[in-house]
């Protein structure tokens, strides 16, 4: 797995007045790899998905994709580029139908471009779109208003809503949190579906367990700096992790 | 003892897609195109049986009823709360009044240009301030009629505090009065339509998340300068407008009513409908007329019935009506 990286980040570092909050982390990320982020709350998961995604700009460092810059591009723009992500607070559009809510991806120019600039009928892929990732076609469910969802449709939503977007690579912020266990294992095949599709995965997760089942790759996270990379039986037998990670009652 | 409470039932859901379904019966294409059609045709020949001062009343209504959806649009559906519909309304005003002055321009003209030419300027103007949200925007578009307002007053440019007099009037009141109302439904059927359609819901996307929109690649800036130089459209079109009405443009054009009584008539008539702006509009500017009989109490009585609206019916009238026409209610023993 040695050819160019799909993504490459150097050394990137942002802090929130004297807090490190990410801390000079470095790694690649090859085409087809799902790679897992974990780490203790608050050691800055969520910012580095925000600084991958340009949702906040670092403060050094540099993100590569495909061998390009885009350290500096705009959040659209880079979403433009096929990099979706989710967000780890759900955000819907609340006011919308949920498959309305896929119609703004949809309406993208990333899209747009990728169809050929001939679309068809918008809604009737947002449906589609939607019973893949586990609402019930038939059902009012795709119909009602977000605001009218329960939690774990809306996290399925988000997700659909990075699906719409044909991503080549999806970042998904702890997509499983707030899921029931019959809700994870309905979600799981559609992301081993992606995998066998060949689009890249970053999966920042708490939800071990399911994570180490799809992740190539993890890297742990503390402080806001890397702490440890390697395949999930490397991290498991990490003594350093065990105790920054699952502190003194895993010991 | 048997109580009874009373129940609401929504009408099938059929009815109201507004779809190919509802061709399926005369009842149905009725119950659509009713409540469109009665209040257009009411607008349409209510100026031919008013008196000439209720002619110039329903003018100046339809004035506010452009600024008021053009309020509504911003602030529902692309979530830009907007304090300044008195720029709109002035730079549109005072681009008429100067090509018509200083250039003879005829009003066929100017109208159309200081429409187009005012919402461009207006967009320029606030494109700095669209990375803000909320109540910042707000600040903004506040501050920029006031400034424009100093600058003319200071400079005794465009005619300084006299303003621009004897312009060249429209000709006569009947191309007056079913310009601004023709132009008023063109407005609200185009603009209800638009957000409904794709665009309309990226918009929508920007009012409820627009973190979301960003991270569905859409460039959100981009679309709320568009979202803003249409609404500025409205406003520059009624400023133009009035001018030529008036045959007059000075400071008043950026006073703060075109600002206020907008937001008012869209509360009152209930926000994020479109609709509902207009029928605020023909609610408070004809009956601040109504109240002039009470002299200077009027705006007291006038701030008091706007309360009362707002305490009664906080969804505003037009949600109201809406609700009510499409529910059946019936009695039932619990």
């Amino acid at each position: 797995m040695k050819e160019v990286p799909l993504l490459q980040v150097v050394n990137i570092s942002k802090q929130f007045g004297g807090v490190r909050a990410v801390d000079g982390v470095s790694f690649e990320l090859c085409q087809g790899e799902i790679l897992g982020i974990v780490g203790p709350n608050g050691s800055g998961k969520t910012t580095l998905v925000n600084l991958l995604t340009g949702f906040i700009k670092p403060a050094s460092g540099k993100v590569f994709y495909k061998g390009r810059d885009i350290t500096a591009l705009a959040a659209h723009e880079i979403a433009g580029l096929g990099i979706a992500r989710t967000f780890q607070m759900v955000r819907p559009f609340y006011h919308l139908p949920a498959f309305k809510n896929l119609i703004v991806p949809l309406y993208s120019p990333r899209v747009k471009r990728l169809s050929g600039g001939k679309f068809g009928d918008r809604d009737a892929v947002a449906i589609d779109l939607l019973e893949e990732v586990g609402f019930e076609r038939d059902s009012f469910v795709p119909y009602k208003p977000a605001s009218a969802l329960p939690h774990g449709y809306l996290k399925r939503l988000e997700l659909a809503r990075c699906l719409a977007l044909r991503p080549a690579l999806l970042i998904l912020d702890e997509l499983f949190s707030g899921l029931s266990m019959a809700e994870v294992a309905s979600t799981l095949p559609v992301l081993e579906k992606l995998q066998i599709e060949g689009i890249t995965l970053i999966m920042v997760e708490h939800r071990l367990r399911e994570l180490f089942r799809l992740a190539n790759r993890v890297i742990v996270l503390n402080f806001g700096a890397k702490l440890a990379e390697g395949t999930p039986q490397e991290i498991i037998n990490n003594e350093e992790v065990k105790e920054a990670y699952l502190g003194s009652e895993a010991v | 003892m048997v109580s009874r409470r009373r129940e609401r039932l929504e009408r099938g859901i059929k009815v109201r897609t507004d779809d190919v379904y509802a061709l399926c019966s005369t009842k149905e294409m009725l119950y659509l195109v009713a409540p469109r059609l009665i209040p257009i045709l009411v607008l349409l020949l209510l100026p031919l049986i008013l008196p000439t001062y209720w002619q110039k009343v329903v003018i100046f209504t339809g004035v506010f009823a452009l600024l008021s959806i053009s309020w509504d649009f911003l602030y529902s559906f692309t979530g830009l709360v907007s304090l300044g519909q008195a720029l709109f309304f002035g730079v549109g005003a005072y681009l008429a009044g100067s090509l018509n002055h200083y250039f003879d321009i005829s009003p066929g003209l100017t109208i159309p240009i200081s429409t187009i030419a005012g919402a461009t300027l207006c967009t320029l103007f606030l494109l700095p301030a669209l990375r803000l949200r909320g109540i910042y925007f707000a600040m903004i578009t506040l501050v920029l009629p006031l400034i424009f307002l100093r600058i003319i007053e200071a400079t005794a440019i465009l005619g300084g505090t006299d303003g621009l007099t004897a312009l060249a009037p429209l000709p006569g009141i009947w191309i007056e009065l079913y310009l601004i109302l023709g132009i008023m439904l063109v407005a609200l059927f185009a603009l209800r339509r638009l957000v409904n359609s794709d665009f309309g819901l990226v918009l929508r996307g920007i009012h409820d998340n627009d973190q979301a929109v960003k991270g569905a690649g859409i460039n959100i800036y981009w679309y709320k300068a568009q979202a803003l130089f249409i609404a500025a459209l409205l406003g520059s079109f009624a400023g133009a407008y009035l001018t030529h009405v008036y045959m007059f443009v000075g400071l008043s054009a950026f006073a703060l009513d075109f600002t206020v009584v907008p937001i008012a008539a869209t509360v009152v008539g209930g926000m994020g409908t479109l609709g509902g702006s207009v029928l605020g509009a023909f609610i408070l500017v004809p009956l601040s007329e109504v109240l002039r009989a009470f002299g200077p109490l009027r705006i007291v009585f006038y701030a008091l019935l706007i309360v009362v609206f707002i305490i009664l019916k906080p969804e505003g009238l037009f949600n109201y009506l809406q609700r009510k026409y499409r529910e059946f209610e019936r009695w039932v023993e619990v």
